[in-house]
């Protein structure tokens, strides 16, 4: 019992990410028409936000430090941010400590600047070609983004500290008196969260505003908004930041339980294009509820006891799943007659 | 079946034929002619030539054909493990191998089409690359590689660390150390290596010309232009889309076999996806759906690939030398995002510039400047789609 | 007794007489399709008979191309079904009954338009000899001399002999709904079905087409011919049906639709509209 809330647990913060990267995807599919193989990107951009703000916090000049020795006996030169200097060290502790969570503003500006570069520079022209088309283009995209980001970066995953009062473990078990087996990274359950919070105001956003129900309407049937003379070009662009966005600050906040590397916007980008066909091609809701379950059952395929029945299953459950729905339910779990069908 | 070649089909052949034997000669002077390099534009030729019969005349665009090169890679080393070192045995496993893998995958992913084949292959793809690293490493060897080793000597050594060669033993060949693949004693490495793939390409170039002015091949063209009408005149598309998957599947296999064969280690990068796109990158450089365009492109990007790799700041400064100092220092820094490990990322943008500037590929840039001077007046340039799209049929 | 129920009993009554007809070669039996509540197709039956040319005329939005839809396997019929030769064909897909010999020409040409004209008509050509699938990977159509030939000679009939190399995208629309046509001629199906097959071309090229019809005619090809000219129904079909609100509200030869009060009324209610 323990060990099954557990995977459940376990699962819910990279189904969150899932879910996150697959709304975008949605989003800008069912909108645009656009297959974006360089969503996975924008997510492995977000990261980088995250390690950028953290570098940038970190610059630092030096110092000789009037206390201290090194082991010659000479005095110790250090290293002090200028921060430090400038805050003083108890905020400047406190802005390193939060800056995966602080860096969710940088990545807001950023991904929505990329985002609507992207858009104008590029996406816009793709419209009217042929699927395979935009999969390439955005293809050889995705590689640009990774390649620019090694250039910088290097190819090593760059571990984030979360903040001290997260980065311990949650004692959940107890709290829901199971025990104190069940024992789980807080920063996850923040991820998960902070996932649910981002969901949640998207899905808000697009119910409560007039924006929102202009694209709700385009998703369901393009053309008719098309001619209702209603500026849809400028929408999309606005689509597309959102969509941008929200990936980035998907990527930002996975930093503490992923180290980012250059190339970790590729893993993701195939898992959410599982996750979005599963969850049916044009569907929010779907795309958000196959992103948990398919992050679940990941969790679940790495189970030992699983394993030792059926040995590599936790490396192949999510496309097996996304086989076995596209074969029986071809328009997968939440999927709409008429969208991207044959 | 080979009266009906017109003569200038026949031409085509024999020119190709020619210029891929000559190539040794031919591409000393851009310093491409080492067998190395030969051997790679060779077995990247047959891949994309391969790949096009199914993408370039069909129009399904899969992005898992590495898995196949995979497949054949491997198959072909564990033919060197357990039976010979003769080649001929490692080519037929490997083709069959792939052969029967691309039937299971193709029989599942062509039950659907447009993006949700493209991402049915993808997924496969992955699947098998994720086995390869994980449940599979007894058959893979995970991340070191399989290779081929010396005779083991005891029954205890497992099989990734001791060959057995069963044929080559019975046979009496000795050995001494770790052997070379050979044909019948001839060893496949360095230019003998490079002319037994040239006469694969060669061979299976004729048969993708074969394919492409036969029946079948019509049958594939008009699946892209519209398997909708297709269906209304009578014709079951799915099983000539298996049909074309099948063979560009074994295509691929037969690639991956000429891979271990030339360099006898089999790795599971190989199945990436990159590697899927890179073949879809050769195949659209040089021009999806013609004959030449994918050898074409598959050359130059593994010629690309090996200079601009290889190439660092210090060449870059000497390229430059005549610029004045700061501006040389500029240009450098500018050109050495694109040179040494920025390769990748100078694929990446051929693969954006040739798929919103010349969907045609090479081939189309050719035909556009034929025309051009054909007429003195350049024509207005239709746009050409690579693909037809699918999905939106119906 | 309302009107629409005096007139299915009309109908049901001609229809217990044609059962016992053995030359029918195309029976729609008490059909029915409706999509989101709207009957496009109430308890539609038909008969044709092997040899004829069956027109089926109507206002715009009757169901025509939707019973002719249902034919072809493209949309599959709430009730009902269509017995074509013997064989149900509802439930078929479309490539089953064109191998059972069924060959539709489309209101919109839809030709493959990356292949020449040739090319486009040696595809259907091949598809009658070969069946749905044969895997010939090394049979080089341009040495098929036989079909070639026949379907130069198709190409020929239909006015393109001059544009047999053009490539089917660069033809103009009247010449590629030539090409459609050519492409349903070869296959020599037991039944032709044409969907306005005339629409949109000049006086003089649907004469043209109608002198090509009337050829085939002489063949002994059954056709279904939906079509808006009436100059073009009344010159080739041998019993028309009308179809309004998704119901046949008659059937007979040309002579007696001309003079049914009820035809003229459906065609005068749409003039009013």
């Amino acid at each position: 019992m323990d060990a099954i809330f557990l995977q459940i647990l376990n699962g819910l913060d990279k189904g969150g990410a899932y879910a996150l990267i697959a709304l975008g995807l949605t989003l800008v599919f069912g909108t645009l028409g656009v297959v974006n193989f360089a969503h996975g990107a924008l997510f492995m951009l977000g990261a980088f936000c995250a390690v950028t703000l953290n570098r940038l916090l970190n610059i630092s000049f030096e110092r000789v430090s009037e206390t201290e020795k090194d082991f010659l006996g000479n005095p110790r030169v250090e290293k002090v941010p200028y921060i430090e200097q400038w805050f003083g060290p108890d905020l400047a502790g406190f802005l390193l400590d939060w800056s995966v969570p602080i860096s969710i503003l940088l990545t807001i500006v950023v991904m929505a600047v990329i985002g609507v570069a992207m858009e104008r520079g590029l996406i816009k022209h793709f419209y009217k070609r042929p699927h395979a088309d935009q999969i390439l283009v955005t293809f050889g995209l995705a590689i640009v983004l990774q390649e620019i980001v090694r250039h910088y970066f290097g190819a090593n995953p760059i571990p984030q500290p979360a903040p001290d009062i997260v980065a311990g473990a949650a004692n959940v078990g107890s709290w829901l008196g199971l025990g104190d087996n069940v024992i789980y990274p807080w920063w996850r359950l923040v991820y998960f969260l902070f996932s649910a919070l981002v969901i949640f105001a998207v899905f808000a956003f697009l119910q409560f505003t007039t924006f929102g129900m202009v694209v709700r309407a385009g998703m369901q049937d393009r053309e008719t908004v098309g001619l209702l003379g209603i500026n849809i070009q400028r929408r999309f662009t606005v689509v597309f930041g959102l969509a941008a966005v929200v990936a980035g600050v998907a990527g930002a906040m996975y930093t503490p339980i992923l180290p980012p590397d250059y190339h970790m916007g590729m893993d993701f980008l195939v898992l959410s294009f599982v996750v979005v066909v599963v969850g049916g091609m044009g569907s929010l809701g779907g795309a958000v509820l196959a992103g948990f379950v398919l992050g679940i059952l990941q969790s679940f395929a790495s189970m030992n006891e699983i394993k030792s029945i059926l040995p590599g299953i936790d490396q192949i459950i999510v496309y097996l799943v996304a086989v076995i729905v596209l074969l029986t339910r071809p328009r997968g779990l939440m999927g709409r007659r008429g969208v991207a069908e044959e | 079946m080979l009266g009906t070649f017109s003569r200038s089909d026949w031409l085509l052949l024999v020119i190709f034929s020619a210029v891929v034997l000559t190539l040794p000669w031919t591409l000393e002077p851009i310093g491409a002619a080492y067998p190395d390099l030969l051997q790679k534009f060779a077995i990247y030729g047959i891949f994309a030539v391969g790949f096009n019969i199914l993408f370039g005349l069909t129009g399904y665009l899969s992005f898992g054909h590495a898995a196949f090169l995979g497949v054949g890679s491997y198959a072909a080393v564990w033919s060197f493990k357990l039976l010979t070192m003769n080649v001929l045995p490692a080519l037929a496993l490997s083709i069959a191998i792939a052969g029967v893998f691309a039937l299971l995958i193709g029989y599942i992913s062509l039950r659907r089409a447009g993006i949700y084949f493209s991402i049915l292959t993808l997924a496969f793809a992955q699947m098998s690359y994720n086995l390869a690293y994980s449940v599979l490493t007894p058959i893979t060897n995970g991340e070191t590689g399989l290779q081929v080793r010396a005779i083991r000597k005891s029954a205890e050594v497992s099989l990734r660390d001791g060959d057995v060669r069963i044929i080559d033993q019975a046979l009496g060949i000795p050995e001494v150390g770790v052997p070379i693949t050979n044909l019948f004693g001839m060893k496949m490495s360095g230019y003998p290596g490079f002319y037994f793939c040239a006469v694969l390409l060669i061979v299976c170039f004729f048969i993708a010309m074969c394919i492409s002015r036969s029946n079948f091949g019509m049958m594939l063209k008009a699946i892209k232009s519209n398997q909708n009408r297709l269906n209304y005149t009578g014709i079951h598309t799915r099983p000539y889309l298996i049909a074309a998957f099948v063979i560009s599947g074994m295509y691929a296999g037969l690639a991956g076999s000429l891979l271990s064969i030339t360099d006898p280690i089999a790795g599971a990068e190989r199945m990436q996806w990159t590697a899927s796109g890179e073949v879809v990158l050769m195949t659209i450089l040089g021009g999806a759906g013609t004959l030449v365009g994918p050898v074409l492109g598959a050359g130059l990007i593994k010629y690309a690939e090996q200079k601009v790799s290889s190439w660092n700041e210090g060449i870059l400064h000497g390229a430059f030398s005549f610029l004045p100092e700061p501006v040389q220092d500029f240009v450098v820094e500018f050109f050495s995002f694109f040179v040494g490990e920025g390769w990748h990322l100078t694929l990446g943008l051929m693969f954006m510039i040739i798929v919103i500037f010349l969907p045609g590929g090479v081939m189309e840039g050719f035909r556009r400047l034929r025309r051009a001077f054909a007429n003195g007046a350049s024509p207005p340039p239709r746009p050409v789609a690579t693909t037809t799209p699918i999905a939106e049929r119906d | 007794m309302s009107v629409a129920e005096t007139i299915r009993d009309d109908v049901a009554g001609e229809r217990g007489f044609q059962s016992d007809i053995p030359d029918r070669v195309l029976h729609i039996d008490d059909v029915h399709k409706s999509f989101a509540g709207l009957h496009a197709l109430s308890n539609v039956d038909l008969d044709v008979r092997q040899g004829e040319t069956h027109a089926i005329i109507g206002p715009n939005g009757a169901g025509k191309s939707t019973l002719l839809n249902v034919c072809v396997g493209r949309i599959e019929p709430d009730r009902g079904a269509v017995v074509f030769d013997g064989d149900a064909l509802t439930g078929k897909s479309p490539h089953e009954i064109n191998q059972l010999g069924v060959a539709r020409v489309f209101q919109t040409p839809e030709v493959f338009l990356d292949l020449s004209v040739l090319e486009n008509v040696m595809v259907p050509a091949l598809s009658r000899r070969d069946g749905h699938f044969k895997l010939n990977p090394f049979t080089a159509f341009s040495g098929e001399t036989e079909i070639r030939d026949e379907a130069e000679a198709v190409i020929a009939d239909v006015g393109l002999k001059n544009r047999i190399h053009m490539t089917a995208s660069s033809l103009s629309r009247g010449d590629k709904r030539r090409l459609e046509l050519a492409m349903g001629l070869i296959q020599h199906p037991k039944l032709l079905l044409l969907d306005e097959p005339t629409a949109g071309m000049a006086r003089h090229d649907t004469n043209a087409t109608i002198d090509l019809l009337r050829k085939i005619k002489e063949r002994g090809m059954t056709k279904v011919i939906i079509e808006h000219d009436m100059h073009v129904v009344f010159s080739l079909a041998d019993r028309i049906s009308v179809l309004a609100g998704g119901r046949i509200i008659a059937q007979g030869s040309p002579e007696e639709i001309k003079n049914n009060p009820k035809v003229k009324e459906a065609y005068l209610g749409e003039e009013q509209v």
